[in-house]
């Protein structure tokens, strides 16, 4: 079996799974079952200054998005830091901590945008003999409009500036966890390096209205006839948070800088591709918040069982494997083209091909009065679409046409060698070749 | 060329295509787009209904769960983690009455997840490929003998075998296998699965299997604790119950048991002679697995003969259905009362029976019904116990089998309490070896 023992930042943990700071990691009782169950490290849900806890609603906290069979896509809260003493949670991080020297134990924090305040909390942090911090700049809800989380996140300077106050009073690595509200990804991350950040995790939770309920008016979650918007989160955001992550991992300014990946991590594959666009680990919340802490049995053996089929012997071997195929647009190949073709012994005969293709793509399916559905190679495009709304896996497939090859919808033969847009002669800008 | 309206029993009923076609697989495996769709419908429940209903413990939501996220070999891992046969186990089980029947989906829509299916796409996966998953612990110098190589002992020997121990098992049958080689019916595990399976399941190492050797002729408890250091009794239940009605000695009257056992080990299904007119008298799956085949053998009219009511039919309800569907009559609340014929069984005359409190009496209102073949399918006893104390007709067992001798376990259907299931049998034979593996090696 593979080892998946992960070194983050010198934090060592027995796996590369972790909890996202939420409410699984609000208290000892939770922490402790989640490591007895088998989660490599847990980043305990945010802790504030001391004083009156924050107080949350007393009625819905979480809104839905379901897939076919009420699978759950997405979840979204409006629930705020935690709403517990910090006495308590510190007491308790401490005792957990002991109790699981092998694990990860990340303590989330969230305090006002002034350097006393962070100042009184981090030795109090450091104190419990956590191995490192996150900040939280990201939650989107209630903590924003006090100028804390998003409110800081949003502002690079700000995370630069906190970033550095937190490396002067804490001596244990500094993960800046990122909103992802906000235009270009980057900037967050290039400044929380600059601030002297250890590690960026994302992404935190995007801003979001899961239903609106069409009897009362009111968005869900309702709290007596009214909604707000809340973070959304789970399988849905996914893919929203890999171009994120692989933004940072190939950017000039952020490249190299450790990541923990965290967004809709579900299943063990889910994992893996975080881990190929850079990320050292992976921080998993809605999964959890679905079917309970057991979830990460089958993560860690389908992430073991890949690795060996893979030959790879730890997480490192596969660590941003992904990154240099990772390109923009412009430096696509222009001269790879491929041709859908449907498999007519798996074919089902549903159509839906054909309505894609007919109705929204480049009409060129066939359909016969048997039912029969081909390709018609002078019209396709190769858009895939076919192939993602096929209800039978590999039923249709891309084959590319080989070089040397006449491609029938444009009469042109296919050439071998690489071409992009940056040389193509229809692009204003190209730079000729000759 | 007979047909199904030949008189007597004759063989050859069917053209060999049609027999080949009623002997094929009874529920087709899934393929992967099947298994994965079916995998979609786990809810994965907490401290799941479908766990507690299988006696083997296994963690059904666990490997589901596997499958679903595109690892059938791990899934199979924590199958066989619990239940080594859980290949057969996948095929044989009545999961309409244990992890299937307390499945949510069950409850709320009248249609289960197909776990049975999805476990047999799992373990498929992996003993196709030849892999054994477990490897041995470091070995302990002791050499077990298991007696009976059926469900209980091969689950026994391969868990002994992974804990260290080496172990022989004796069987008195020419193959190993038990019941999954014997004594189930052939549309449930074709292609020579169970022998495949033993090969497989032997494959881990430590295993000497020694057949043609039976408890009480062969093999004698002293000798046996005298030569190992532990002895597990997994010999099942050898002898058949009587019908102890006139007529029940005629040419034509047979056990269930070695008509399913001939049929099994046929290499030529168009030589086994079967009736014109079968009466099977018995509830259990043994009546039915007798039934059925017996009808897709040629039969014309196949008739099972049950001296309770539906409800206590110990074949469940699917059992049932399914045998109903292959035209098998059922008759409940009758119970044999003479067996007529010249020399060979030409008619069976059946009472009507009422229970009151459970009491079964006759109401004196008989039918008959032609027969020229009738089988005995209600029950079958231990052979030779041994030597051991019993509990009722069975070698009395406490705790993971322990008997009434101290290096003396037992489990299967030859020990007391579980029900006579394949996969209780497993979980009797796994417990045991760790029992035993414990008190041999001073474990907790």
């Amino acid at each position: 079996m593979a080892d998946l023992t992960t070194d983050f930042l010198g934090i060592k943990s027995p796996n590369p799974f972790w909890l996202a700071s939420a409410p699984p990691t609000d208290k000892e009782y939770n922490v402790r079952r989640a490591f007895d169950a088998g989660w490599g490290g847990v980043v305990w849900k945010t802790l504030g200054e001391e004083g009156p806890p924050v107080v949350n609603v007393n009625g819905p906290r979480y809104g839905v998005i379901y897939g076919a069979d009420r699978r759950v896509l997405g979840i979204n809260n409006i629930e705020l830091i935690t709403d517990r003493d910090l006495y308590t949670n510190l007491a308790e991080i401490k005792r957990v901590k002991a109790d699981y020297p092998d694990r990860a134990m990340i303590v989330s924090i969230m305090v006002p945008c002034e350097e006393e305040a962070w100042k009184a909390i981090l030795p109090l942090v450091e104190d419990t003999g956590a191995d490192g911090i996150e900040l939280n700049f990201g939650c989107p809800h209630g903590m924003s409009e006090r100028g804390m989380g998003a409110a800081v996140g949003q502002v690079p300077e700000y995370i630069e500036m906190v970033t550095r106050w937190c490396k002067k009073y804490y001596s244990k690595p500094v993960i800046v966890k990122l909103t992802p509200n906000i235009t270009d990804v980057r900037q967050p991350a290039a400044a929380a390096r600059r601030g002297g950040a250890d590690a960026v995790s994302l992404i935190n939770t995007i801003n979001s209205i899961t239903s609106v309920n069409l009897d009362s008016m009111s968005p869900e979650p309702s709290i007596d006839g009214k909604g707000t918007h809340g973070g959304y989160c789970g399988p849905a955001v996914k893919p929203i948070a890999m171009s994120m992550v692989s933004e940072i991992a190939r950017y000039d300014e952020t490249k190299g800088m450790p990541i923990s990946g965290i967004g809709g991590v579900t299943t063990w594959r889910d994992a893996a591709e975080f881990i190929t666009l850079g990320c050292g680990n992976v921080q998993v919340c809605t999964a959890v918040m679905t079917y309970g802490f057991k979830i990460v049995e089958e993560m860690i053996s389908g992430l073991s069982q890949w690795m060996d089929e893979k030959g790879h012997t730890s997480i490192a071997d596969f660590m941003g494997a992904a990154v240099p195929n990772t390109t923009d647009w412009q430096y696509l190949n222009l001269n790879y083209i491929a041709k859908a073709v449907i498999n007519q012994d798996d074919c089902i005969s549903c159509g839906r091909c054909y309505a894609a293709c007919e109705d929204t793509s480049h009409q060129a399916i066939a359909m016969s009065e048997d039912r029969t559905f081909t390709v018609i190679d002078e019209e396709c495009v190769a858009c895939n679409l076919c192939v993602d709304v096929c209800p039978v896996e590999d039923c249709i497939t891309m084959s590319a046409l080989a070089p040397g090859t006449t491609d029938p919808r444009t009469g042109k033969v296919v050439q071998k060698e690489y071409a992009n847009w940056m040389t193509h002669p229809n692009n204003p800008a190209a730079t000729a070749a000759e | 060329m007979n047909t199904p309206f030949t008189p007597g029993i004759a063989a050859e009923r069917l053209a060999a295509a049609e027999l080949q076609e009623n002997f094929t697989d009874l529920h087709a495996p899934l393929n992967r787009h099947e298994a994965m769709v079916a995998a979609d419908r786990c809810y994965f429940c907490h401290d799941a209904p479908c766990v507690t209903a299988c006696p083997t413990d296994i963690d059904i939501p666990l490997f589901i769960r596997q499958i679903a996220t595109g690892t059938p070999e791990a899934a199979a891992t924590t199958i066989f983690d619990m239940n080594i046969l859980g290949g057969m186990c996948a095929r044989v089980c009545p999961t309409e009455d244990l992890c299937e029947q307390a499945c949510v989906r069950e409850l709320a829509e009248g249609k289960p997840v197909e776990i049975g299916r999805l476990q047999r796409f799992a373990t498929d996966t992996v003993m196709d490929k030849g892999v054994m998953p477990f490897k041995r612990a470091d070995l302990t110098g002791k050499k077990i003998a298991v007696v009976g190589a059926g469900p209980a002992g091969l689950s026994c020997a391969h868990r002994l075998a992974m804990l260290g121990n080496d172990v022989i098992v004796y069987d008195a049958q020419p193959k190993a296998g038990g019941l999954n080689e014997y004594g189930i019916a052939a549309y449930k595990t074709t292609e020579d699965f169970a022998a495949r399976e033993v090969d497989w399941l032997v494959s881990i190492g430590g295993i000497e299997i020694q057949t043609g050797m039976a408890l009480g002729s062969e093999l004698k408890v002293d000798d046996l604790v005298s030569c190992f250091a532990a002895v597990f009794l997994s010999v099942g239940l050898g002898g058949v119950n009587a019908l102890s009605v006139e007529g029940d000695n005629k040419s034509g009257v047979d056990d269930a048991v070695s008509f399913i056992h001939n049929l099994r080990q046929a290499s030529d299904l168009a030589t086994l002679p079967v009736g014109r007119n079968v009466v099977v008298i018995g509830g259990g799956m043994t009546a039915v697995d007798a039934a059925v085949q017996s009808k897709l053998l040629g039969a014309q009219q196949v008739t099972i003969a049950y001296r309770r009511g539906r409800d206590a039919m110990s074949a469940s309800r699917y059992e049932q259905d399914l045998a109903a569907s292959f035209g098998v009559n059922l008759l409940f609340n009758v119970q044999p009362k003479a067996i007529y014929g010249n020399g060979s069984v030409a008619e069976i005359e059946l009472e009507y029976t009422s229970s009151d409190s459970g009491k079964l009496t006759g109401t004196g209102e008989t039918i008959r019904i032609p027969a020229d073949q009738v089988f005995r399918a209600i029950g079958q006893t231990l052979t030779d116990d041994g030597g051991l104390n019993l509990d009722g007709r069975k070698i009395a067992v406490t705790g993971a089998g322990r008997t009434s001798h101290d290096l003396v376990w037992a489990g299967g259907d030859c020990a007391s309490g579980g029900d006579d299931l394949t996969v209780t049998a497993v979980a009797e034979g796994r417990d045991a070896a760790i029992d035993i593996h414990n008190t041999l090696n001073g474990g907790i």
